[in-house]
């Protein structure tokens, strides 16, 4: 009775979210291009590869500190290509609008979404808009999808990650989750928290050149770090352990998650990425992250060893904890 | 995590630093072996709160402990305390039309007897809105002037006061369809209801530094008085943690039990006589249920006569029935101490915070998804 329906935690990004794509959609749409489940595909296209992704934004609300739904829709695909090692060429934007939506809002939500696509380097060139009934959906959804080239050579892939490889973190964890929920609930949570919606496409072109061997890379959103390295884990059938002392949370999310129960880990960003290469390569990468405005905080976070598909935290005070994947939503709690 | 700036003690790195952890290790080390030659028995400590279940076992304090030392989960998780019949009661509101549930997040998932929620009521129909105040309620009521407003009114002293202060506003912006489901519960209560118990292990009490920020330290004196059981107020740091559990073992190596506070910088001893005045002028103090224990005098707050309009209860004609437990859980032994998470069966196989069968599991602050979360075993 209560198996039988979707659940907002079947969108979470987390355990939940993962175990519909493998049972329902990986099961009926299975190919090579698919399996993976990389943050982009890649597809042979005459001689050259192209990475091909698509993703939709249900941002509550719309405009938040630092960001908006036309923002987050461009960064998000330009980032899921970028992790793939593609140079973003063009997306698309398909916009689902309810009816009665102010027009100057949905104006101002194009024009962010120029200037994220300028930012970027990419053009919007195809779209499509569809209007439905009042009711029928909330203000706005957009989906974007994204086409990048492969440069030959690179070929990123979480099932290549080795032990030994450096964990490396392009900078601070859960400004944009916070954010979001500090606007959409009124909490008046101070500190300034602001969404942290980039393009990291020239920050991930930068740390591939510094090292051509760049295992893989993943863009941290819903689901959080803490999905994302399980993920990981899973592909590469190793261990991952990471130090909670060199993870950057800024003072005012880490408070705010402290008050509000949640856990930085799992809480959503929309401008970071992961990184696995070679130890002895990961100096010149975190030096190429930190070169770029939005990697100043990057840092190496911990270490894949050798041992069973887990993720281990060595917390501050130094005991060990596992981080699983996040199970559901997160809920604020009772204080 | 990283952070920056100077480290004062109002600065929450200060409590996560690595060197002082270890130090503070070794003397739990020494202190633990010297309490328990004088008590001749493995010391139990209980903490109190569903927040310092939660930091323990993310900070991974539960394997740092040393031998002879464990630390027990008391009923200190809101929802989990929770009664299955007084559950039932909101699922049955939730389903009457023209009402509107206002809840914290962490009461969505909890299953009443009927195996629903009231994230699946949502799902069929009913409307729950999740709220970060009870503020957000009464302002929600005057949105709706034409539904009922009702909010799920769970949570302790720290809760009680917050509620009471949405009430007066209510009260005196005449919002006639705003209500309470009033489920507080207070803590010293609970506690003498552990003490009381035969045979109990608990050695020492981690008291819940929110709860005390509000009461004070006065109410808890009986503890240490009458039952020669110590106290510490603690925060919510993991050099919290290791203080407070220092602090207590060093009570007992002494000998002499009392209620101390480790939380200087948040609990002062009178407590906040305002938030306990306004608490006292909206409620009053009645019987509580408590989940698997059934009802404690005195443990509870229902609302005095002058509020009573605003109690749900009378208002919707609700009344109590007795729920039995979800089968096989043991949520009831784990709250009062007697049984820790891996001992339920269902634990990690049955039962997952994503297929939560008990309330331990459901909270993000209950013991059986602390230790799930964090691996814990």
């Amino acid at each position: 009775m209560q198996e039988d329906t979707v659940k907002l935690g079947h969108g979470s990004g987390g355990r939940l979210s993962r175990e519909l794509t493998a049972a329902l959609f990986l099961k009926a749409f299975s190919n090579p291009a698919l399996e993976p489940l990389e943050d982009a595909a890649r597809l042979k296209a005459g001689k050259e590869t192209i990475a091909f992704t698509t993703d939709s934004y249900v941002v509550d609300p719309l405009f938040f500190p630092g960001g908006d739904i036309g923002r987050i829709a461009v960064c998000g695909t330009v980032n899921d290509l970028s992790v793939q090692g593609a140079r973003p060429l063009a997306i698309s934007a398909g916009f689902i609008i309810e009816e009665g939506f102010p027009l100057a809002l949905l104006r101002r939500v194009v024009s962010s979404m120029r200037l994220a696509a300028r930012e970027a380097g990419v053009f919007i060139a195809t779209g499509d808009t569809k209007v439905v009934e009042k009711g029928k959906a909330d203000k706005l959804f957009i989906n974007t999808s994204g086409v990048g080239l492969i440069p030959k050579g690179v070929k990123l892939s979480s099932a290549g990650i080795r032990p030994g490889d450096a964990v490396i973190l392009s900078g601070r964890l859960g400004d944009h989750g916070v954010a979001v929920m500090n606007a959409r609930n009124g909490l008046g949570l101070s500190g300034n928290i602001r969404s942290d919606a980039a393009p990291l496409n020239a920050m991930l072109a930068g740390a591939l050149s510094a090292s051509p061997r760049i295992r893989a890379m993943r863009d941290i959103t819903r689901g959080g770090l803490g999905t994302v390295l399980n993920e990981a884990a899973a592909s590469c059938r190793s261990a991952i352990e990471i130090e909670e002392e060199l993870i950057p949370v800024s003072p005012a999310v880490d408070s705010a998650c402290r008050l509000l129960g949640l856990d930085p880990l799992y809480a959503a960003n929309e401008g970071k990425a992961v990184i696995f290469a070679p130890y002895r390569d990961a100096a010149g990468i975190v030096a190429a992250l930190r070169s770029d405005r939005y990697g100043r905080e990057a840092g190496i976070i911990g270490r894949v060893v050798r041992g069973k598909p887990q993720v281990r935290l060595r917390t501050a005070i130094g005991g060990t904890r596992l981080v699983l994947m996040l199970e559901g939503e997160q809920l604020p709690r009772i204080c | 995590m990283k952070g920056t700036g100077n480290k004062s003690a109002f600065d929450p790195s200060f409590w996560r630093d690595r060197a002082m952890a270890s130090s503070a290790l070794l003397d739990m080390r020494r202190l633990t072996g010297e309490a328990s030659s004088r008590t001749g028995r493995p010391i139990s400590l209980m903490e109190v709160c569903g927040s310092h279940t939660m930091a323990i076992a993310a900070s991974g304090l539960r394997r740092m402990l040393p031998e002879g030392l464990r630390m027990l989960s008391g009923p200190g998780c809101p929802v989990c305390v929770t009664a299955q019949g007084d559950l039932d009661m909101v699922l049955e509101l939730a389903a009457r039309p023209g009402v509107i549930i206002a809840t914290f997040g962490d009461m969505l998932k909890v299953k009443g007897s009927s195996g629903f929620d009231l994230q699946t009521m949502r799902e069929k129909g009913a409307s729950v809105r999740i709220v970060y105040s009870p503020a957000d309620a009464v302002s929600l009521a005057l949105q709706e002037r034409d539904r009922q407003v009702v909010f799920i009114g769970v949570g302790f002293e720290t809760t009680a006061p917050v509620v009471a202060g949405a009430v007066l506003r209510a009260a005196e912006e005449k919002v006639s369809n705003f209500s309470v489901l009033p489920f507080f519960k207070l803590v010293p209560p609970a506690l003498e209801l552990l003490l009381k118990a035969p045979g109990h292990n608990i050695s020492g009490f981690m008291l819940p530094g929110h709860v005390s920020a509000v009461i004070g330290l006065d109410p808890y004196r009986f503890v240490a008085d009458k039952y020669s059981v110590p106290c510490v107020v603690t925060g919510f740091e993991p050099l919290d943690i290791v203080a407070g559990v220092n602090m207590l073992l060093r009570q007992i190596v002494s000998g002499r039990p009392s209620v101390e506070s480790e939380y200087g910088r948040a609990v002062r001893t009178g407590g906040n006589p305002r938030a306990v005045e306004v608490m006292r002028e909206v409620f009053s103090v009645t019987g509580a249920r408590w989940r698997s224990i059934g009802l404690i005098e005195g443990s509870g707050l229902g609302f005095s006569r002058a509020f009573s309009e605003f109690d749900a209860a009378g208002r919707f004609g609700l009344s109590y029935r007795e729920a039995p437990e979800p089968e096989g859980c043991l949520c009831g032994p784990i709250l009062l101490g007697k049984a820790s998470p891996s001992d339920c069966r269902l634990f990690g196989k049955a039962c997952s915070p994503s297929h939560a069968v008990g309330p331990c599991m459901v909270s993000s602050e209950g013991a059986c998804a602390a230790w799930f979360k964090y691996g814990g075993q």
